[in-house]
């Protein structure tokens, strides 16, 4: 029975189910998790003896750089990072290169071997959907689904400042739609679009250009939309000023300003049997908090300024976040944040490339080395980790490189270590600037997290905080069949052993999605069929009317026809609505 | 100091990769091991044997094994790439790629060099005693340092892009070079005993050029800082009067390389 897998006694970690390191069977049967197989399935199945390893649910990415105009980009400047970084093609897989920005099928096999079966794509402008979606189809082993830029979008702006909100409602609705897309991402509100004209914004109270909005109204209209849409994410923000010494002042107080708008998830999808309540109840999403954590007054005086923001985070039930860990070593900076880019190429003199998407947002790209010699450098590599080890409740964060932009996603098991070994942060304290312990509050955390803790923050919270643990971050019943076995005891682990963490997560000893074992020790075994997730949300007809109406006579400032903008359903592999009832 | 041989005898209608021909790979090998190492021709691998005569065992270590490549091998290329001891000496004229990313040991080039010399070069003396084509000790495509130690001496002309992004070491031209000479350094010593034509130094942000001969366009961006006589860098020295420039001021990281131009080839300046 193909998706049929009994998997005997492992060491289960599985959160979401209050499962923490049990030695338990997990069966599946058709793809999805059940209680137990009978006999004859049972001797169809194919069994995997997992004594003495650990089991989590296939690991979840809630943010990473994957497909797109500016991954895309990014494998275009940068031959250097592919010729010394490649893979031959085996029967059944492509071949692939590029160490920071791989190719997409080497994308979809490095995170299979990691244990990793859901990614979503951190930013989608709408303009390129298509491209995005034509790359998400071509990567495989993966389950995706991407994030919507919206914080500067004209239509959206104008409609915030009018403050005409079933248009704007509508127009998100008619937007995640059109480009099969799946939440709101927001990268620095009224700053990218005051980029156009070579500026930027400092404060959350400046109004920027022409459409004379703030960063505080985007994310306070963005934030209150997005829960009377009922959409199954936070907003994904991106805050103001990121990358800049002092930034993480404006970062806490963009966190308060969604603290009155009340979650309320509103997705019509069939429930994985979980014993925790599988919804968020966050109305705010920070991502890669490290690079919006600098403190300081200037690149001299540069120091963490992570406490002033997991302060806030511990106290407040609101927020959950993903820290965007730098692991040293070879990473693409590429962001919608077009001045940030542009503050670094001036840093660093390095090739980098802008690009403004018409009425929509911007990006930007630049090749970037982290060196433990360096004192900046070394203090954001502290700073990654604070962003987890400072937070209490391991619910309220991710772990993330923000992928490739603190580093490439194939560092995680390296950032695992540093996570689960006191040992290996002070091995590290040891070999990079002293910066690193002097200008952090690193070197005085003992805090070492546990497997449990690790199944939370790779899996299972970034699957409740995205909406889809309906399905996936827990091995539940009714659960997608997607698991992870890791060659790690944990009734034998020695965390002062750091490298065998390491070597365990970075080659699963089995990755299985659907039920089907996909990757083996490094080895890929197997192309399952994977899904693109979007939502579909149904609002009142009459405002689609209105609103498209805004939209059809803004075209012609478009290069693009109106009927070329939308993605077809053929772009996409296996498109997996979720149906939001929205209230509107 | 045992001695290879390798006399051209194959067909080399399409140029071979031979990046396995270096001191460590032939030390410890047999010449008739040696002559079953593969290299690529095109789409399919073959054995050295099918285009030399090897004669001569490798050495015990690579500082022990010389290799003469005995003619002209000018479709042969990354002869030497990586090779961290030990000497080649090329008997006339080799392709592309030779002594690229060389660690150490010394490669003798007695004709010319195709593009890419010494290309990302670690340490080691690369010597062309012709002349040479493009990228010479720079950096390769996208990559963003070039030639970081080593010494790489060519006795007749370069063309363009000498040491592209180099950080360090020293590349000696005894001739001319074209455009974009030392463009994007950020460290070690650039000396062109001829001329230049463009783009000296173009976005410098460390290291040093001396062009002896006359810069036909010099690269806006520099600023006059002095007039020098009879520079010395250590074993190198360059006579005359020089005018000392800084640069390139064109780029955010403001004017930390050094351009010194011979005041009597350039009295425009």
């Amino acid at each position: 029975m193909a998706g049929t897998i009994a998997i005997k006694n492992g060491y289960v970690y599985d959160p979401l189910n209050e499962v923490n390191g049990e030695k338990m069977d997990i069966f599946i049967r058709n793809g999805k998790v059940v209680t137990e197989l009978t006999a004859s399935e049972l001797k169809d199945a194919k069994e995997i003896d997992a004594s003495g390893k650990t089991v989590m649910p296939g690991g979840v990415d809630s943010h990473s750089h994957v497909a797109g105009a500016k991954v895309n980009g990014g494998r275009m400047m940068r031959p250097e990072d592919h010729y010394k970084f490649y893979q031959k093609k085996t029967p059944i897989a492509h071949s692939g290169c590029g160490y920071s920005v791989p190719s997409v099928y080497l994308g979809g096999y490095e995170y299979s071997k990691m244990g990793y079966t859901t990614v979503f794509e951190a930013a989608v402008p709408p303009m390129e959907a298509r491209h995005t979606h034509e790359e998400m189809r071509s990567t495989p082993m993966l389950d995706m689904g991407g994030y919507l830029v919206l914080g500067n979008n004209w239509f959206l702006m104008r409609y915030l400042k009018e403050g005409d909100i079933e248009k704007a409602a509508a127009y998100i609705a008619w937007m995640m739609k059109t480009h099969k897309t799946y939440g709101i991402k927001c990268v620095n509100p009224a700053g990218v679009e005051n980029w156009g004209w070579g500026e930027n914004v400092g404060a959350l109270d400046q109004a920027n250009i022409h459409f004379e909005v703030t960063p505080e109204e985007i994310i306070k209209g963005l934030t209150e939309l997005n829960e009377m849409l009922g959409f199954p994410m936070p907003v994904h923000l991106h805050a103001n000023n990121l990358g800049h010494p002092g930034c993480w002042e404006i970062t806490r107080d963009s966190l308060k300003i969604p603290k009155p708008v009340k979650a309320r998830p509103n997705t019509n999808v069939e429930w994985a049997e979980t014993k925790m309540k599988p919804q968020r109840h966050e109305s705010v999403y920070l991502t890669h908090c490290q690079f919006n954590a600098f403190g300081g007054t200037s690149w001299r005086d540069f120091e963490s300024g992570v406490k002033g923001i997991t302060d806030y985070v511990n106290s407040h039930d609101h927020v959950v976040m993903d820290s965007g860990c730098v692991p040293f070593g070879d990473a693409t900076v590429m962001t919608g944040d077009g001045p940030a880019i542009h503050d670094l190429y001036v840093l660093t003199g390095h090739k980098w490339s802008n690009t403004d998407v018409e009425c929509e947002c911007g990006s930007g790209v630049l090749p970037f080395t982290y060196l433990k010699s360096n004192p900046v450098h070394s203090v954001q590599w502290a700073m990654g980790l604070e962003t987890l080890l400072y937070v209490k409740d391991a619910w309220k964060s991710i772990m993330t490189t923000d992928s490739p932009n603190g580093g490439p996603f194939i560092k995680y098991p390296q950032v695992i270590a540093w996570l689960m070994s006191n040992k290996a942060r002070q091995d590290t304290f040891a070999e990079c600037h002293k910066w690193a312990q002097d200008r952090s509050g690193l070197a005085a955390e003992t805090r070492e997290m546990d497997l449990n803790e690790i199944a939370i923050v790779t899996r299972a919270n970034a699957a409740r905080t995205i909406g889809l643990a309906h399905s996936k971050g827990t091995l539940a019943v009714g659960a997608d069949g997607d698991v992870a076995i890791y060659d790690l005891d944990p009734k034998a682990l020695e965390v002062s052993d750091y490298e065998s963490i390491i070597r365990a997560f970075e080659n699963a000893a089995y990755t299985v999605k659907g039920g089907e074992v996909v990757s083996q020790k490094g080895e890929i075994v197997a192309i399952p069929e994977k899904k693109t997730y979007y939502s579909d949300i149904a609002i009142s007809a009459e405002d689609e009317k209105n609103m498209l109406n805004d939209v059809k006579d803004w075209f012609k400032y478009y290069t693009i026809g109106f009927n070329n903008y939308p993605t077809p359903d053929k772009y996409l592999a296996n498109p997996t609505p979720i149906k939001i009832d929205a209230e509107v | 100091m045992a001695e290879v041989t390798l006399k051209p005898t194959g067909n080399f209608d399409l140029t071979v990769e031979a990046e396995t021909i270096t001191p460590d790979n032939f030390a410890g090998k047999t010449a008739e091991e040696i002559g079953k190492i593969l290299v690529w021709q095109g789409p399919e691998e073959y054995p050295l044997a099918n285009y030399f005569d090897v004669k001569g065992d490798g050495g015990s270590s690579a500082e022990d094994t010389t290799i003469v490549v005995d003619g002209d091998v000018p479709r042969i290329k990354r002869i030497g790439e990586g090779m961290t001891a030990g000497k080649i000496l090329i008997k006339g004229s080799t392709g592309m790629h030779v002594g690229a990313e060389m660690a150490g040991g010394e490669i003798v080039v007695e004709g010319d060099a195709g593009s890419w010399a010494g290309m990302e070069m670690k340490g080691g003396l690369l010597h062309i005693k012709g002349n040479t084509h493009d990228h010479l000790g720079s950096a390769y495509r996208g990559s963003w340092n070039g030639m970081t130690g080593g010494r790489i001496v060519v006795g007749g002309d370069a063309i363009n892009q000498v040491g592209g992004g180099m950080s360090g070491g020293e590349i000696i031209i005894e001739g001319n070079v074209k455009h974009f000479c030392g463009i994007r350094i950020n460290g070690g010593l650039i000396v062109v005993k001829g001329n230049a034509h463009r783009t000296v130094g173009a976005e410098m942000t460390g290291g040093t050029i001396v062009i002896g001969g006359n810069i036909e366009r010099f690269t806006p961006g520099f600023e006059l800082e002095d007039v020098e006589a009879d520079i010395k860098f250590e074993d190198i020295a360059c006579t005359g009067e020089y005018k000392k420039f800084t640069g390139d001021y064109a780029i955010p990281q403001k004017g930390k390389g050094t351009l010194y131009v011979s005041c009597a080839n350039n009295e425009c300046l």
